[in-house]
């Protein structure tokens, strides 16, 4: 367990995670006071890694939950298994006691994390894209850390998870689940952090490619460009132009032009970047 | 930076961080007595001598939201080095209060008499008179005889406020669309019988699945173009107000201004810093030329932007008066554009709530054709008796 906040950024650096000072202290109070952590912050800078670092760093499981527009409880927290019930019943005709027992019960990801002997972590990922209604059913998860089943009664947690939510803005969250987060804004890193996690995460990249890279990545993302290039995609281009074995932006403009499919996803992202723009920017950097 | 000083009195930790939970307060955040526990606790959490990880700690713990997130360092120092600070602090406290309010326009049409329009030609304040151009003149003399009845008499909060509800109503009444129909959905108020009854068939007749079905949502999309020329400059305030009210009480709304040139306001007037929002519409209208050239500005709508913003189920409202240099001609080509992709288009003319007006301008007679209606819209009753009219396009 870290004690402080300079701790955790030390452990999540030895799992491959460069994580700024904000939120080094936010994972830390979170650990510390056991509450969750909402981070926010544009698609791509690595909001979803922080939880499999966090759950490579404490050695435990990470449960997941993917939010999505209908998500319902049914999805999220369990379900009767329908079909074993009614064969039972018709096979073997069990009672009612049994049929609504732990062998029925098909623990979806919320139950799953709360019946952990050894805290997991529990990522739920994109909230803004749940419904309110599910949003709403959170809250009591989060601050009691129990669920209640009619049928079996009040199942409470035997260890606290440590809760992390993402989000992208696709909508509004209530002010009642901010409260009771802490809160950590994640932005595009600056050019030594990039250079840092580009070191982590491919170290066989010579230092003045990377910086190359790093230069123009975020030059780019200076650019008015309808989905900026995330952290994901500087790796990805990272790893192409090491696969092609280019050394220098500069070498090989053919190539380089090929690899960019892996930095602009658009058609209209594509023409804001033209070669000329391109040249300009790597011209600089270089 | 220098440390504040704190009152003799102020003993203790807990005492002050209680004093910096009130100044937060001050400042438009959402904190309560159980925040300030927490803000202890998480003290204790880290080592609360470093400026840094305190300030890091109640950061993570405070930030409500991005907005919040970037806003803190600023409170943060105002609070702990006063360093001629403190005023820093409690201006934005003022800005905060007033921007609680609808009044999105005030700061900014105070500032430059005018603002949006930013119309080099008509002369800031009154314009009585002075105005050049035949648009400036007629309104300044109409207007006087007029002024009792005219907006430009209602520049107060209260009217904003009104001109705002008054778009919020007939927002409502546009896109309150119900359908007889029922479509298949996941959560409805009926049960899908038909389909429940094929499900329930691998199930040995168990009706097990249950699927619903809901009245489809057919909301009416509203595009509103707003002039904002020298002509309707006095005008050009409260209809703000009432675009705004239009873009806030439907998320799917699209708001244009114009004069010689057209702009997309959407995203500056849905911005929720109401001071902001004021900048970028003021920078969007800077070196703006005189006059109104409707035509223009809506044939350069029908060509870029009504591909994306146009369909038959949108509602387009022009707010103008319909005083153009342009070519007639062109107005009308660009409106047959635009009847022919949109659902409905109405013009509100501030000019039709006069007495003897009649719609004999070379511009409106060319539009006239084109459009579901005319309506009059010079002050704020006019605008929310239009809420029936609408109700029925």
């Amino acid at each position: 367990m870290s004690r402080t906040y300079t701790d955790m950024k030390m452990a999540l650096g030895q799992v491959g995670y460069v994580a700024d000072d904000s939120l080094a202290m936010a994972l830390h109070l979170a650990l510390a006071l056991g509450r969750p952590l909402l981070l926010e912050g544009p698609a791509g800078v690595g909001k979803t890694e922080v939880a499999k670092a966090m759950a490579a760093h404490l050695q435990t499981r990470l449960i997941r939950l993917q939010c999505y527009e209908g998500l319902d409880a049914s999805h999220a927290i369990y379900e009767w298994n329908y079909q074993r019930q009614l064969l039972a019943i018709r096979s073997e005709g069990t009672g009612e006691e049994a049929l609504f027992s732990d062998k029925y019960l098909l623990k979806r990801p919320l139950l799953e994390a709360i019946s952990q002997d050894t805290p997991p972590v529990l990522l739920i990922d994109e909230i803004d894209r749940a419904d309110e209604e599910f949003e709403a059913y959170l809250l009591e998860i989060l601050s009691d850390f129990q669920i209640t089943i009619p049928e079996i009664g009040t199942i409470t947690a035997h260890s606290r998870p440590v809760v992390i939510l993402t989000a992208n803005g696709t909508r509004d969250l209530s002010d009642a689940l901010r409260r009771r987060c802490l809160y950590s804004y994640v932005d595009y890193p600056d050019r030594d952090t990039e250079l840092a996690i580009l070191r982590a995460r491919g170290p066989q990249i010579e230092p003045r490619l990377a910086r190359q890279i790093i230069g123009t990545v975020q030059a780019l993302r200076r650019e008015e460009l309808e989905k900026k290039p995330g952290i994901a995609e500087m790796l990805d281009w990272a790893a192409a132009l090491a696969g092609l074995g280019i050394n220098d932006l500069t070498e090989d403009r053919v190539a380089l032009q090929a690899t960019l499919v892996c930095l602009l996803k658009t058609a209209a992202d594509r023409d804001a970047a033209p070669p000329e723009v391109l040249d300009r920017i790597i011209g600089k950097v270089a | 930076m220098a440390v504040t000083r704190f009152p003799a009195r102020a003993e203790g930790i807990a005492d002050r961080i209680t004093g910096f939970m009130a100044h937060l307060r001050m400042n438009g955040l959402k904190l309560g007595p159980a925040e300030t526990s927490d803000a202890m606790a998480v003290l204790g959490a880290v080592d609360a001598t470093d400026t840094g990880q305190a300030r890091l700690a109640l950061k993570a713990l405070i930030a409500p939201d991005a907005d919040g997130w970037r806003k803190f360092d600023e409170l943060f120092d105002a609070y702990w080095f006063n360093a001629g600070k403190t005023r820093t602090g409690a201006a934005s406290a003022h800005v905060r209060v007033q921007s609680a309010r609808p009044t999105l326009w005030q700061s900014h049409l105070d500032q430059d008499g005018g603002g949006a329009d930013a119309d080099g030609q008509t002369t800031p304040g009154d314009g009585q008179g002075e105005a050049e151009g035949i648009d400036g003149r007629l309104i300044a003399t109409r207007t006087d005889n007029l002024r009792k009845r005219d907006l430009r008499e209602l520049l107060d909060e209260d009217t904003l406020r009104a001109a705002e509800r008054a778009a919020q109503q007939l927002a409502r009444a546009i896109r309150d669309r119900r359908s007889r129909r029922r479509i298949q959905a996941r959560r409805g108020a009926m049960l899908d019988l038909r389909r429940t009854l094929r499900a329930s068939l691998p199930r040995g007749g168990e009706p097990l699945d249950l699927f619903r079905r809901t009245r489809p949502e057919r909301p009416m999309r509203i595009v509103a173009l707003c002039d904002v020329s020298g002509s309707m400059q006095h005008y050009a305030r409260v209809f703000l107000a009432f675009v705004k009210g239009l873009i806030d009480a439907d998320t799917t709304a699209d708001a244009y201004l114009f004069h010689t040139r057209l702009m997309r306001v959407t995203a500056a007037m849905r911005d929720h810093d109401t001071l902001r929002a004021a900048g970028r519409l003021s920078l969007m209208a800077e070196g703006f030329g005189g006059g109104t050239d409707i035509g223009a500005s809506l044939t350069a709508f029908a060509e870029t932007y009504a591909a994306k913003a146009l369909s038959g189920r949108t509602i387009v409202i022009i707010l103008s008066d319909g005083y153009c240099t342009g070519a007639p001609a062109e107005l009308a080509a660009a409106l047959g554009r635009m009847r022919r992709k949109s659902g409905r288009i109405v013009w509100l003319n501030p000019l039709k709530g006069w007495r003897d007006y009649a719609p004999v301008s070379a511009s409106i007679t060319a539009a006239l054709p084109y459009l579901d209606a005319h309506l009059p819209a010079n002050t704020i009753e006019a605008l929310a008796a239009l809420e029936p009219e609408f109700a029925r396009l």
